[in-house]
Formats: C-alpha cells, structure tokens, sequence
C-alpha cells in the first residue's frame, strides 16, 4: 500500500507537553501545575446566556463572519481597552479560539517560502502553523536578562528579504512576560521600516498585573499592518466554549474569512451568544479573576524567592518561568524527576522552544491551596537536590 | 488594598498576616496597620466561623419571620428593631423594603422554642402588627458558600 500521508504534517513535531500529561493522569496524588487554562468556571451570567439562547432555539450556523451583535460588542471592546476601531462589518471575525484566528491568518497572508519571525518561548502552535501555510519560520531566542521581551536588534538580526510576518505572544505563553510601550514603539519603527505585518496575539491582554495591556496595533501607522488576536477563554475563563476572534484591515479580513467559511463555517452559535453578554458585562468578574491571579502570582514568587531560585517577575497572563540552571540538568530531565519523585507536574520550558531550556513553565491557574502543596513539595524537591549535589 | 484585604478576608478571615502581605504585595506592618484600622472603624465587626449544623449532634432550628410593625415618631423603625435584636436568639435583623418591615433570622433549639419566642416575646411587643414565620427546612449556600461542595479539578489534559 502507498504511504497515504503527508509528509509536511509527519514531519511536524508533536507538542512536547503531552508525554508528561500522560504519565500525570494516570498518577494518584499528583498535583499538575501544568495545564494552561483557568480554574475558575465560566461567570454564571455567560453560562446563563448560553442557556437562554439554547432555550429559544438560538441552534442555527450563524453568518459566517460571527453574529452581528459580537463583532459590535467586540469593536466596542477594543475602542474602549486600545482606542483603536474597528468596523465590525468588515474588519473583524470571531473564530473558534485564538487558535483558529492563528492559522487561517497565516494561511490568508503567507506566500510559499515567505518567513515569518517567532520569538520563543512562546506558544507552541505559531511554528506548526506556519510550517502548514508553507511558511518558513525563523526562530528568535528571547533572553531572561531582558525579561523575555522582543529586542529591536533580535527582530533585525532575524528579518531578511523575505520575512514577512512578526508574531508578537504578549503578554506571553509561558513566560508571563509583557511589552510596555516602549518596548512596543521600538518593535513597531522597525517593522514600519522593514514593511512588515504584525500577528498581535493578545490571548492573555485582559491578564496583567503593572499597567494595561497596550496592543501594538494602537501604536501610530500600527493598525494598518497588525492582524490582532484575541478572545474569551482566558479573560472570561471560556475555554471550552471555543471563541477567538481577529480584528485587522479588511482586505486581510477578508481572505481569512474565506478560508474560514470554507474550512470551519461559523464559530459555535450558543458560544457567540454567551460571548455578547460577556463583553458587555464581564469587566468586574475579569477584574475579580485577575485579583485572583495576582495573589496567586505575589505567593509564587515569594516561595521562589524564599527557595533561593531564580525567576524574573511576570507581570502577564498566568505562568511564571523559574530558572533551574544551578541544577545541571535539562528541563525534562527536572520536570521528569520532580514528577517522579514529588508527584508535581510542570512543563518543561522545552515543549515552548529550544530557549526555554533551563525553565519550568509553572501555570497558577489552580487554587491557592494545590499552589501551597506544590510549593511545599518543589521545595522539598530543590533541598534534595541541593544537598546531594 | 483596602478593597482588596476586605474581599479576602471576607472569605478567608483566618488567613495570617505574612500571608496576607505577600498575597497583596505590601509590607506585613501594613497588613497590621490596615486592619487594626477597620475593626476600629467597625468596617470589619467581627469574625465568624460558617458551621454546617447539620453534621454534628446538635439540633438547631432556623426561622426566617417576616415582621409588620409600625414605626415610632422620632425614630422610626430603630427602636422596635433594637428590642427585637436584644433577644440573643435572633441572629440577625434587617429592615426591608416591600409587603413588611422586618426581616428576622431565628436560631433555636426546637420548633417548639421558636413557635414560644414568636408568640410570647415578638407579637406581644406593643408596635408589632403581625408576624410571618417560615421555617428553614436546608441550607444550600450560606455566606458565598456553598455548603455541600465537593470541588474536583475536571480539567482534562490537553495540548498544547
């Protein structure tokens, strides 16, 4: 028999995190820091909408672009958190997930071979989707020493005659880290120069602890060469309802809606319901899970502090990044053994680029409870180490 | 912080202050400082501990009753409502807006107890007009929280 697959896709690598979570879910007692979500429930408003919209018979593909009334409520919402508007008629589609809005952007932009530059860590699915919209990825390597924010010289080293695409993760996957806007207005002259566009993932936007979350996009001649990317499942603890969406000029749009159509439809119709009563009611329960998230982070940080290991201070989305370098060994090799040993899970900062190697992804969206258990037990873990090493 | 510190120990008011401080970010001197200020101010009143009776061995019995009065010249409804939560069987005291005046929660021992207290104390106070008694058969969420709540992360694994 022919060998019926293809090799693009064969070739990609699997994401690195699974392993561990197989070994995890079949552990007693294990704790898990590493799951990427939050732990609060969907506010019971968003969940009460979805249900009222089910109750009418609200059951039918809606147009293709999202209902009317969200793409509204989301113009709204980046006015009124970047200043910038958008038409909600022609400029913005909701998607399933940021993670739709990803791809379909890709593939609505990207010629064969054209680069696109990925600073990692960062997410695991930029490179896979851009290795699938016949894209060639071009690695930066973020550095601790500058909190894991994107260095105008690392952008330039990286662009060539043919990139095309800048993929922008703040606040950042796995490593909590931000971009202030000055950090924001360096990145954005070069691209300007160069004539780039920017993909703007601002999944975590709603998740910082120093000042709001600036999208590049609202930066001068920004809007016009930024694809922004954002949605509910972190801000609103919406995961499984899988809603995203992408705000961009409309000839981009455009292409990334017919792809969408073509491939997808809509995005879940109960889901776009619930998304409208979110955005219109959410701010205080989002402000009350970031205060949530905060605490979490200021207790994680003490304990690292008190435990003598190095970890910069995030102030985004909900992970930190602690450095296990005076350990002499990899990240899988720690991740491995503290599972084995002290039955925590985190995720190997690996799984999100070579350059994570020597960190730990450490999600706390778990209570502080599990956070105080895992703490005790890492700690624990660390002296052992210490001592026999 | 002050908003803050409040809704945390809203829930939690057994939390300690070194905990407190790093949780909020400050100093635990602060911590101290803030909160001896609030119980001064009677923002913070006092501290209790959410019981679910219903699993040990003593017997309690919950009323709610519903309280018609008429209101005193001068003072309106502050005096009857002082006699009434004198009483340390009443467990709290509101004044409500719509069909009556009173709201007030009873904890006794017995149905007899109660039914005793109603009778004998509340509807022989001389601006009492009538009363309504509503027997509390479950309590399902007390305070926030909800009192048989099992929580269990049912997150699946998932990548990426």
């Amino acid at each position: 028999m022919k060998n019926f697959l293809s090799e693009k896709v064969v070739n990609l690598k699997p994401s690195g995190i699974r392993k561990f979570f197989d070994i995890v879910s079949e552990m007693k007692d294990a704790i898990s820091l590493g799951v990427g979500e939050p732990d609060f429930d969907t506010p019971w408003f968003i969940r009460d909408e979805g249900i009222y919209s089910l109750e009418k018979g609200r059951t039918f593909y809606t147009s293709n672009a999202g209902l009317k009334a969200l793409r509204q409520e989301i113009s709204n919402y980046i006015q009124r958190t970047q200043g910038i508007k958008y038409c909600p008629d022609s400029e913005i589609i909701v998607t399933v997930g940021g993670s739709e809005a990803i791809d379909i952007g890709l593939r609505a932009v990207i010629n064969p071979g054209e680069e696109v530059v990925i600073p990692q860590p960062s997410y695991v699915s930029y490179e896979p989707c851009a290795v699938l919209a016949d894209a060639q990825p071009v690695i930066v390597n973020l550095k601790a020493e500058n909190e894991f924010r994107l260095q105008p010289e690392e952008l330039l080293n990286a662009i060539t005659d043919k990139t095309k695409v800048l993929i922008l993760p703040y606040p950042n996957n796995p490593t909590g880290a931000i971009m202030e806007r000055e950090d924001l207005q360096k990145i954005a002259d070069i691209v300007k120069e160069k004539d780039l566009l920017v993909m703007s993932d601002e999944i975590y936007s709603a998740l910082t602890y120093k000042d709001k979350h600036i999208s590049i996009a609202s930066l001068d001649g920004m809007r016009e060469r930024t694809i922004l990317i954002n949605g509910f499942s972190k801000a609103y603890a919406m995961t499984g309802w899988r809603l995203g969406y992408a705000c961009g000029p409309c000839d981009i749009i455009k292409q990334m809606t017919k792809i969408h159509q073509f491939a997808i439809m809509c995005a879940p119709t109960t889901s776009q319901y619930a998304a409208v009563e979110a955005l219109k009611k959410g701010d205080e329960e989002v402000e009350k899970m970031r205060q949530s998230y905060n605490q979490r982070r200021r207790f994680l940080m003490q304990a690292f502090k008190d435990m003598g290991l190095s970890c910069f201070e995030p102030f985004g989305a909900f992970y930190v990044f602690p450095c296990i370098k005076e350990f002499n060994m990899t990240s899988e090799e720690f991740a491995t053994k503290l599972l084995m040993e002290e039955k925590v899970a985190v995720v190997p900062g690996t799984a999100f680029g070579d350059c994570g190697e020597g960190y730990l992804r450490i999600s706390y969206a778990y209570s502080l409870d599990s956070l105080k258990e895992a703490i005790s037990r890492i700690e624990r873990f660390v002296k052992r180490l210490r001592h026999s090493g | 912080m002050r908003d803050e510190l409040l809704s945390i120990l809203e829930k939690n008011s057994r939390i300690d202050f070194k905990e407190l401080a790093v949780l909020l970010g400050v100093s635990e001197e602060q911590v101290l400082d803030e909160i001896s200020k609030l119980e001064k101010e009677n923002i913070i009143c006092a501290y209790h501990t959410l019981i679910n009776w219903e699993k040990t061995d003593i017997e309690k019995v919950s009323a709610l009753i519903e309280v018609k009065v008429t209101p005193q010249r001068g003072q309106g409804f502050d005096h009857i409502a002082e006699r009434i939560y004198n009483y340390p069987e009443v467990k709290s005291v509101y004044l409500i807006s719509g069909g009556y005046d009173l709201l007030v929660t009873l904890e006794e021992k017995s149905l007899k107890e109660i039914a005793g207290f109603v009778s004998d104390k509340l509807s022989t106070l001389d601006s009492v007009l009538s009363t309504a008694t509503h027997f509390i058969l479950k309590k399902y969420k007390d305070h926030g929280t909800i009192i048989n709540k099992t929580s269990k992360d049912e997150r699946e694994m998932f990548t990426p």
